[in-house]
């Protein structure tokens, strides 16, 4: 049997993924989307509520319809873009060629560029008894939610106040679950003030400066042992409490997944500010290692409407480097970039912008 | 505070308790630890517990956590039967 090959293949049907393959095939680019999940969209898949940014990247519009919108895009190419879902990238070798797990079938496909849109994964926190039945990673909590409808409790704290956490605090509510307490270890709240706002109308307390030091219970979670922090984030004696609680939600942060760039050798940095270890990138997205590009999280953490641009501006990026060159190169090579500075232009995205300086010395890429 | 009670790498069931023994007996680097007490080496391949290894080994150390060196991440990312890759020789 001859190996299959693409021209072009994309690691992650999410956000930046489907995006890449969208304009890659505009450009004229064949390309395969490689998804683990059973189904295209990513995390866009369970984001019920409406996202910021202006309307180029679906302002005012639910994630889920986002996912819609970028995944009906992708089926609207269905001459130039392949699909495999339900299977995962296990190997990446240096002649080009990845190896597959699709089911229980096992295979190698070779490819000319590849894109890897793979996204960031949720971290995690080291307390007494941090392996009770009943204590979650936040997103996992949505996903169960809002993609299978299933609740993880009855009386819920939440630790992390970023936007996640957040999010996901107001989305539990709105599923009838009782929020107790949203707990932030710094001294102020991580996300935007209108989703804390929207928390706070609705009777939901976030203490800053606040955090857990042990979770207690038999079999399950039972409840927790909150601590108030000092300036060094060191525990304060004397200051605890107990809240009863039968699930916990941790939203402390994404890490970019980028184990596929690592076992091939590209060059990574641990930058703080971009969520952790990033593959070091050119102007073109593309890591030290040749034709193999990056786009979305795993190159920074930052939202969805950045990884939806930045995979746009790496599918057209990509494609010129393979000889086509989109009709309309010039305009959208601005456009992409002049949105990706709008959306880091705000208080969140300065942080992205230092991260990316710290990336490469003092040069403005990504 | 009991470091028993408190899990590392849930894939190998390490707590801080043995992570910290194996820095007292002097092994610092990831790699060493990786080998000692098969942390990352499960399931998820350390998606779980690389950071916090790192952050306890650059507390250990006192030196930033950008320091620790993170671990060789080698092919199969996750876990493939012996039976899918025969069948796949076999065919090629």
């Amino acid at each position: 049997m001859f190996m299959k090959h693409f021209r072009l293949i994309i690691i992650g049907g999410g956000p930046a993924g489907l995006s890449a393959a969208k304009i890659a095939a505009e450009s004229g680019v064949k390309s395969l989307i490689i998804e683990r999940d059973f189904k295209l969209g990513g995390q866009l898949v369970k984001q019920t509520h409406m996202f910021f940014g202006s309307e180029k990247q679906y302002a005012k519009t639910r994630g889920i319809n986002i996912a819609k919108i970028l995944i009906n895009d992708v089926e609207q190419n269905i001459n130039m873009i392949t699909v495999m879902k339900n299977t995962t990238v296990v190997g990446l070798y240096e002649d080009n060629v990845l190896t597959v797990l699709q089911g229980e079938t096992y295979t190698k496909i070779s490819f000319d560029s590849l894109v890897v849109a793979t996204g960031a994964s949720e971290k995690f926190l080291a307390f007494e008894n941090n392996d009770l039945p009943g204590i979650y990673g936040a997103g996992a909590v949505q996903t169960l939610m809002n993609v299978h409808g299933v609740l993880p409790g009855e009386k819920v704290v939440m630790i992390g106040s970023g936007n996640i956490g957040l999010i996901v605090s107001y989305q539990l509510l709105q599923a009838g679950v009782n929020v107790l307490k949203v707990l932030e270890a710094a001294p102020t709240i991580g996300g935007y003030k209108v989703h804390a706002s929207k928390l706070k109308r609705l009777g939901v307390d976030i203490l800053t400066n606040h955090s857990i030091k042990k979770a207690i219970g038999k079999d399950k979670l039972e409840k927790i042992l909150v601590s108030e922090l000092d300036d060094k984030w060191e525990f304060i004696e004397g200051s605890e409490f107990e809240i009863e609680t039968d699930a916990l939600c941790i939203s402390v942060g994404l890490s970019p997944m980028g184990n596929l760039l690592s076992m091939i050798g590209a060059e990574m940095k641990y930058i703080s500010k971009l969520g952790g270890l990033v593959p070091v990138i050119d102007h073109h997205h593309e890591t030290t290692i040749k034709n193999i590009y990056v786009a979305g999280d795993v190159c920074g953490v930052e939202e969805a409407s950045s990884a939806i641009v930045e995979g746009y501006l790496t599918g057209l990026l990509v494609s010129e480097r393979l000889g086509f060159r989109h009709k309309d190169f010039d305009n959208l090579y601005d456009d992409y970039n002049s949105q990706l500075d709008n959306l880091r232009s705000g208080p969140f995205g300065v942080r992205t912008l230092e991260g990316l300086q710290e990336l490469r010395g003092e040069r403005n890429v990504k | 505070m009991s470091k028993k009670d408190i899990m590392i790498c849930r894939c190998e069931d390490v707590s801080l308790e043995d992570l910290h023994n194996v820095l007292n007996e002097g092994f610092t680097s990831i790699e060493e630890i990786k080998r000692i007490l098969r942390v990352g080496m499960g399931a998820c391949q350390g998606n779980t517990c690389n950071l916090l290894v790192q952050r306890e080994v650059a507390k250990f150390l006192n030196i930033p956590l950008s320091e620790v060196k993170t671990q060789k991440v080698r092919p199969l990312i996750t876990g493939v039967k012996l039976k899918s890759i025969l069948e796949n020789a076999n065919e090629s």
